[in-house]
């Protein structure tokens, strides 16, 4: 079933949220309405801070909002903020110890066709170098809906991203969100697929054209890429047959190199594959078709899963 | 605190500086003796911020952007009792908390600065907040000059004048010099004043070393109702010692035990000038 995209959800679950408590801010640099927040604005127009076209300004703001009481949430592009502003996350927010959370829209490939400027396939992987600060990227409505939720009193500097396509409903009702936990979608006994954001529902329905040929994989939503889950991790990659990481980011320093630098330290050995975007001048189309180029089809995942198992 | 005895502390203050440099081999020797009337007259006279008040964040604020004048600051924070003069001389030591640009592992800082053109963001941040609040509490952010050709800094003050931050006090330690040069060299700022007002900000020069002039100019804040206070505190790099004053030099050279101790006389005989006036 699609639903609403997690932008979206980012949007209303926030407007609700601040409808109760008036210290909840937004800080956005001309990016409300990218931000779905045109809505948020009206209704609450003492709780939005706009600085512009500024993303260094708009990170230094929200940390000096936050020394003063205020529950901020920082929305701008995940290619500018992440980029851009990375020395103010890295020092106002991170290391000054602010407990901001900064939303990354449109990260990705979601602006398609617009390009390498407005990609965002870097900020997992600079962020995680950075000490002290959290990062989500939820898959679908659900985790969307729970992370926000989470994030207005989480104590720590945190960076949620995600795009703007209508996603489908994976969890079906029967899991707890918590930041830092992973989620086991299925549970089967062959191969473990780990995938992270709107990936998941690609690996999804490549869980279900395997299922169709008497496959059972295991598929985890890994939407916390720190703190990582490693022990769901581990436990879910021992005795299976191999270990295929999907992510909408770039091969170096993301999803797919943590999984494989804990598969080594605990000399874990099991074929191993990396589905993201290889270190190149990346090819252009939309956000779908650019995943469908760099085999993160659900057709082209099945495949390479049966390949593992042969 | 009467003029004297806030000349008298800068004396003091001066002591120390070069005392915490010297002892711990590192530090931005003539930069910290720049802005160090500045602190001086704003922690004796101006802030109310102590060890007691400190956690609670309702109450004045003080950002201290140009960080790498850690030791003027350090100075200040140990003569109001946020930690003692035997943790104040483990600067620069291993594992010691007291590095060289601030962090809030010291007690009283407020925010960790270092790198150049961040703190005033922080500083339009927090101002905006107690305008939220309809709180009166002001927040004060030094910045070098040198900084002001980092970009984000002209992001901050258009923020800063939509939101009419008149509870937002930006002060320039204009000492004309920086690490390469002199300002006008390296990046030319001037017309500074023309600048300042262009981008809608109530501004106002005074002289930066002068605690009589300073102790005048921060009681007459807010300059303008719905502006922001902004301060071109024209200072001299090195100030208080004739072998450093503006000398490009001394940005982060330590003195050698000869040049301490001369420098330290100087001070001794500026105090007893000060005494007897």
């Amino acid at each position: 079933m699609i639903e609403k995209a997690n932008l979206e959800i980012f949007a209303e679950t926030l407007l609700e949220l601040a409808k109760k408590d008036k210290n909840v801010i937004v800080v956005t640099s001309d990016s409300r309405g990218s931000g779905k927040l045109t809505s948020f604005g009206n209704e609450l127009p003492d709780q939005i801070i706009e600085v512009g076209i500024a993303e260094q300004n708009l990170v230094g703001v929200c940390a000096g909002l936050s020394a003063v009481g205020k529950k901020v949430f920082g929305v701008s592009p995940s290619s500018f903020l992440t980029a851009r502003s990375l020395e103010q996350i890295k020092n106002d927010i991170a290391y000054s110890n602010h407990p901001v959370t900064l939303i990354g829209i449109s990260a990705g490939v979601s602006y398609g066709q617009l390009g390498s400027t407005h990609h965002s396939i870097h900020d997992i992987a600079v962020l995680r170098a950075i000490n002290n600060i959290d990062i989500v990227v939820p898959a679908d409505n659900f985790e969307t809906r729970e992370v926000i939720k989470s994030a207005v009193n989480y104590k720590h500097p945190l960076f949620i991203r995600f795009g703007k396509k209508p996603m489908m409903k994976i969890n079906n009702g029967n899991h707890n969100f918590t930041i830092g936990k992973g989620i086991k979608l299925k549970s089967g006994n062959h191969l473990v697929i780990i995938s992270t954001g709107e990936t998941v529902q690609r690996a999804f329905k490549a869980c279900e054209i395997l299922e169709k040929n008497n496959i059972n994989p295991t598929l985890i939503s890994m939407h916390s890429i720190k703190p990582f889950d490693e022990d769901l991790f581990i436990n879910s990659i021992i005795g299976s047959k191999g270990v295929i990481t999907i992510e909408e980011h770039s091969l170096s320093g993301g999803l797919g190199e943590k999984c494989a630098s804990i598969m080594m330290q605990n000399n874990i050995n099991l074929p191993f594959k990396m589905l993201g975007f290889p270190d190149e001048y990346m090819v252009n189309g939309s956000q779908a078709d650019v995943l469908d180029y760099y085999n993160m089809s659900s057709a082209k995942i099945a495949e390479i899963a049966k390949k593992i198992l042969k | 605190m009467n003029t004297k005895d806030l000349e008298l502390k800068s004396i003091e203050y001066r002591k120390t500086i070069l005392e915490i440099i010297f002892n711990g081999g590192a530090g931005h020797t003539a930069g910290s003796l720049s802005c160090i009337d500045i602190l001086n007259v704003l922690y004796n006279k101006i802030l109310q911020i102590n060890p007691s008040n400190f956690k609670n964040y309702n109450r004045n604020h003080y950002i201290q952007s140009k960080g790498h004048s850690v030791e003027a600051l350090y100075t200040v924070l140990c003569d109001k009792g946020f930690f003692s003069k035997q943790d104040l001389l483990s600067l620069n030591k291993f594992k010691s908390h007291f590095i060289g640009h601030p962090t809030k592992k010291v007690p009283g800082i407020e925010h960790n600065t270092g790198a150049l053109g961040h703190g005033l963001s922080v500083a339009v941040g927090m101002a905006i907040g107690f305008k939220l609040d309809k709180k009166d509490h002001k927040v004060f952010t030094l910045l070098g000059d040198g900084e002001l050709s980092e970009g984000s800094v002209w992001e901050a003050f258009l923020s800063a004048h939509k939101y009419a931050l008149d509870n937002l006090v930006v002060i320039i330690d204009r000492n004309r010099l920086q690490i390469t040069g002199k300002t006008e060299d390296v990046n030319p700022i001037e017309p500074l004043k023309d600048k300042f007002n262009a981008f809608g900000l109530s501004t106002k020069e005074v002289n930066g070393n002068s605690v009589h002039e300073l102790s005048k100019i921060f009681s007459n804040i807010p300059f303008e109702e719905n502006k922001v206070n902004l301060i071109i505190a024209n200072t001299v790099k090195g100030k208080g010692i004739s072998f450093m004053e503006n000398e490009i030099v001394w940005h982060h050279k330590v003195p050698s035990e000869d040049q301490y101790n001369l420098a330290q006389k100087e001070l001794e005989f500026l105090k007893l000038d000060i005494k007897n006036d």
